[in-house]
């Protein structure tokens, strides 16, 4: 009978049976079983685990996985208009240049000495966000947009005490569906109402929910419809005349153009960095964050790490490390706020080089950019007879509810002609928000060139004839 | 004559980190320059739009630009460059002194693989059809951990290890409340050598949180759990092997206690790297696993995530994982909504699937055998490490005595603490001298003065040594010489930080603008 090869692994290096033999003999021991001897006989794995036959050279390796991934179609080969919540970007290089470095790809959680540059990395993009924010604190990204909505929401009931907590309900339906699960044992959660012809919050509905048991009032500008919501300083006023704290979530790229949300009263402001330099990877590019002013009690509720400067021995010489640490769960289990672990660090570097290439110019007119391609896109879009754009009268930033009831076809089906044609229509909301009938949410950035947009408005009038 | 250089090498590595004594990025500013130009909209829309901005309502519309710093391009990219050699990554150190975080190799392949315009500009909500690749690795990854595991279905969705473990605290509520015993069932159990997120991500979820300590030996007490468990048990969370190296031999006893009582049992299997292809949580009769991929699945860290935190269920519980669930019909993949009991969404869309396709990269880089590998070769680097440590002066490995252990081990400088005022923490910043990370421990510290050492499959005899030797150096050096311990690092980025400020509200600074008014150039002003 052939002997079963043995098989040497490039990425174990003790795989060698020679040097395996050596070392099990200079720890007494016959075989590595015996380092299992703790585990129960009844337990362990018999005849070896049902996986599919291994790829052991690289060549062979690739081959399996580009050839699986080859049958993603990107957004490159089509012309996209998704958004709702991932959107794309230009990513400068210089963004994944630096990400891919392998002393950062590669780092985790070491001190503020072996790890300076990640700490200062981090305290950077914490101090940039804090520029474009206009606040004094921001945390370490924790997972995504959502996250931070969900957290901020909580800090909110942490500091006032209150649980009731009121969110217009053009929310986006999975944000929603995150904040009732991560929330619920600790807030009662009201929805208001929107205006149906301008999209704007509800005041009146803002008005009867609001009392001296809300904890907080969360809106996000611009909304997930993508309208501006231009009355946030009659909102923050509403809500603090109750006691309350005032919540914006705000698309940082939206900040070159659009006014800081504690500008017009907001205590905590969260949102996502996907904008800023991170491709959309099927989602796999989000990262959130949490900003608020510098005052205790809400430094107090963070969950997530803030890394802070300090001096050292040596004169003139930076040093970072954790600020007000004994607040987290690394410190105190389950009596420390929320908890704290791995999140999306890699992604808040990504983000600092990101504003520190855009600087405020590039923010200015990137913002003022994609703000001129969706209204044009707008106008491109509503000249179609059959067709209502925008949806809301309002100001938009980069998306926009495109209606389709009198098109004659449903969202779906329109949307499937625009694949045929290479075109990657808007969500569909017709069952997220039935009330706007048949719709979708189109996404326009600075990626779109003019002639994309008129391919796009010649593709709908081509589909709706 | 040459001079024999090689004769010549001290034993100890010459290490130097990088020192680039980098400004903050905000110092390098010089008004007018330039990253990166942002295309350019064109004539033909500026003149159909006019100007966009006069439609912004007055009070939103941002009045002064944002402070960001204005540099050229080949000045922040240098910027960063320093900043990252001044991190030390996997990439450049033998990395077993971030224990319980399992530094292992991540394969450059994996890397490139997901680096391409197939993975990086694809949309989630794009139609299925144009997704096919992404959602067949994903899918079959799933498949993966079903085998390792030996649980019934899983969902990819959660961020991270502690996004997962909240996920199945979330289950584990909904699970009661299906069954009307939300109210009575408040409590979930678990173990002070569990991850702290095992205690703070069920508290998240509404419940009373009993920590178990372990016995004399260490090991997780049955009859403390025994006395633990009621009517009002919810769960099980629990890590195993726990952090100090030491895996559970009633493990099963454990998971019937609490089930008897009505309970579910969630294994957090963040550290399954000593153990994959040995046991599986299905086996112990757990009901819910979650796995870290940037762990055991080689993924990077990335100076902590992009990660990943599949969960894992019975199949009882599988219609209580987040939505959508990744399936498949015989013909294709697609995104299972239909699951009326969901918990709903636990992260964005579905999870972080470049983290997944480099997971599935490297488990199909080994197949079962090559995993089994990992997870015998993980264990033999830890005991031959564990043996090795204990000749060093001064420290020890608290209990289970004369047992071996799992996967890594927590270790006490106890006894070179008394003998020389060398505290654990500041061994660690004097291996940092040498190029070496070296971490304590997880709080509350049971152990006195702990340190915990994890080696992967990673690294090879020769690598483990090296590590040895600078430990038992900075041993050395505690007993003959402790001022130069104490007042470590010496060879790194920079010195001794002064940490009351972070601690001190007046002065604590989270951000550049902070430190400008509280301390620098505004606060002197």
């Amino acid at each position: 009978m052939k002997e079963a090869k043995t098989i040497v692994y490039p990425y174990i290096p003790n795989s060698v049976p020679a040097v395996k033999e050596r070392m099990l003999k200079e720890v007494g021991a016959l075989s590595v079983d015996e380092f299992y001897a703790d585990v129960p006989a009844e337990l362990k794995v018999r005849g070896g685990l049902n996986l599919p036959k291994p790829f052991l050279s690289e060549y062979e390796l690739r081959r399996h996985v580009e050839g699986i991934l080859s049958k993603n179609a990107s957004c490159g080969e089509y012309l996209s208009f998704l958004g709702a919540g991932c959107w794309q970007h230009y990513v400068p290089a210089i963004c994944d240049e630096v990400n891919q470095r392998g002393e950062f790809l590669t780092a985790y959680a070491g001190e503020p000495y072996d790890d300076h540059g990640r700490f200062q990395a981090l305290y950077e993009y914490a101090s940039m966000m804090g520029e474009l924010l206009e606040m004094d604190v921001v945390n370490v990204p924790t997972y995504d947009w959502m996250q931070a909505s969900a957290t901020s929401i909580l800090m909110a009931v942490r500091i006032t005490g209150r649980r009731e907590v009121l969110v217009p309900k053009s929310i986006g339906a999975d944000e929603l569906s995150k904040i009732k699960d991560y929330c619920k044992p600790w807030i009662e959660l009201r929805l208001l109402d929107y205006d149906l012809e301008t999209g704007q919050l509800d005041l009146d509905s803002l008005a009867r929910e609001v009392s001296s048991k809300t904890a907080a009032v969360y809106f996000k500008n611009p909304s997930y419809f993508g309208f501006i919501e231009g009355r946030g300083e009659e909102i923050s006023e509403i809500a603090h005349g109750h006691g309350a704290i005032c919540i914006v979530g705000v698309d940082p790229i939206s900040l070159g153009v659009l006014t800081p949300p504690v500008e017009y009263g907001a205590d905590i402001v969260c949102g996502d960095i996907q904008p800023l330099g991170m491709h959309m990877q099927f989602g796999g590019g989000h990262a959130g964050f949490i900003a608020t002013r510098d005052e205790e009690k809400y430094v107090a509720e963070y969950p997530s790490r803030l890394f802070g400067v300090a001096p050292t021995s040596v004169d003139g010489e930076y040093g970072f490390g954790d600020v007000a640490y004994e607040r987290t769960s690394f410190a105190l289990r389950d009596e420390g706020k929320e908890f704290v672990g791995t999140a999306t660090a890699l992604w808040g570097i990504t983000a600092g080089v990101y504003l520190a290439l855009m600087g405020p110019m590039g923010m200015q007119e990137i913002g003022e950019g994609i703000m001129q391609r969706s209204y044009y896109a707008i106008t491109k879009i509503s000249e179609i007879e059959v067709v209502r754009a925008p949806v809301f009268r309002s100001a938009h930033f980069k998306e926009f509810v495109v209606n389709f009831d009198e098109a004659g076809k449903t969202t779906e089906e329109i949307n499937r002609e625009l694949l045929r044609r290479g075109i990657f229509g808007g969500k569909d909301l017709s069952r997220e928000f039935p009330e706007l009938g048949s719709c979708a949410l189109y996404c326009v950035t600075e990626v779109h060139t003019k002639e994309d947009i008129d391919r796009l408005a010649d593709s709908l009038r081509e589909v709706l004839d | 004559m040459a001079v024999n250089v090689k004769e010549r090498r001290p034993k100890m590595r010459r290490f130097h980190q990088a020192k680039w004594d980098e400004p903050i990025i905000f110092e390098l500013c010089q008004e007018g320059e330039r990253g990166i130009l942002v295309p350019e909209v064109g004539e033909g829309i500026r003149r159909e739009v006019g100007d966009v901005l006069a439609s912004i309502p007055q009070g939103v519309r941002r009045k002064r630009p944002p402070r960001l710093p204005e540099v050229s391009q080949s000045r922040v990219l240098r910027h960063y460059m320093r900043l990252s050699q001044e991190t030390l990554g996997t990439d450049l150190n033998i990395d077993v002194g971030q224990g319980t975080c399992t530094m292992k190799y991540s394969p450059k392949i994996n890397e490139q693989l997901v680096r391409t315009p197939k993975m990086n500009e694809i949309h989630p909500l794009q139609d299925e059809q144009t997704v096919q690749g992404i959602l067949k690795v994903m899918y079959m990854f799933k498949q993966i951990l079903k085998e390792i595991s030996g649980m019934d279905e899983f969902s990819l969705q959660p961020g991270a290890g502690s996004q997962g473990i909240y996920a199945n605290a979330s289950i584990i509520r909904a699970y009661h409340e299906e069954r009307g015993e939300a109210d009575k069932r408040d409590e979930v159990i678990t173990t002070v050598f569990s991850h702290p997120s095992d205690a703070a991500c069920p508290r998240v979820a509404g419940f009373k949180v009993i920590t178990l300590y372990p016995d004399e030996d260490g090991y997780p007490d049955l009859e403390a759990l025994k006395a633990a468990v009621s009517e009002r048990t919810a769960g099980l969370m629990i890590t195993n092997p726990e952090d100090t190296g030491i895996f559970n031999p009633k493990i099963a006893e454990f998971v019937d206690v609490v089930h008897e009582t009505g309970g579910l049992c969630a294994y957090d299997q963040a550290n399954a790297n000593g153990i994959i292809g040995i046991t599986k949580a299905g086996s112990a009769g757990f009901d819910l696993c979650q796995f870290n991929l940037h762990k055991t699945f080689s993924s990077p860290h990335g100076c902590g995530g992009p990660a990943s935190g599949p969960i894992g269920v019975t199949e009882e519980l599988s219609e209580y994982l987040p939505v959508p669930v990744i399936a498949f019909d015989g013909v294709r993949y697609y995104l299972d909504y239909d699951r009326p009991k969901s918990i709903g969404k636990v992260r964005a869309f579905y999870g972080v699937p470049p983290v997944v396709v480099k997971s599935y990269a490297w488990a199909m880089s080994l197949g079962a055998k090559g995993l089994r590998e990992v997870a015998e070769i993980a264990v033999l680097n830890n005991n031959y490490l564990l043996n090795k440590v204990l000749e060093i002066r001064g420290v020890y490995a608290p209990y289970a005595k004369g047992r071996r252990r799992i996967e890594q081990v927590r270790y006490s400088w106890e006894e070179l603490s008394k003998d020389t005022g060398v505290r654990s923490e500041e061994v660690g910043l004097r291996a940092a001298d040498f190029g070496v990370h070296y971490w304590t421990s997880h709080h509350p510290w049971i152990v006195p003065e702990p340190c915990t050492l994890e080696p992967t499959e990673s690294y090879s005899k020769a690598d483990l040594d090296e590590y040895i030797e600078i430990l038992k150096h900075v041993s050395y050096e505690a007993y003959s010489n402790p001022e130069i311990v104490k007042t470590a690092p010496h060879n790194s980025t920079i010195h001794r930080i002064d940490h009351r400020p972070l601690d001190d509200p007046s002065r604590w600074a989270v951000t550049w603008r902070a430190y400008n008014r509280k301390i620098g150039k505004e606060a002197e002003a």
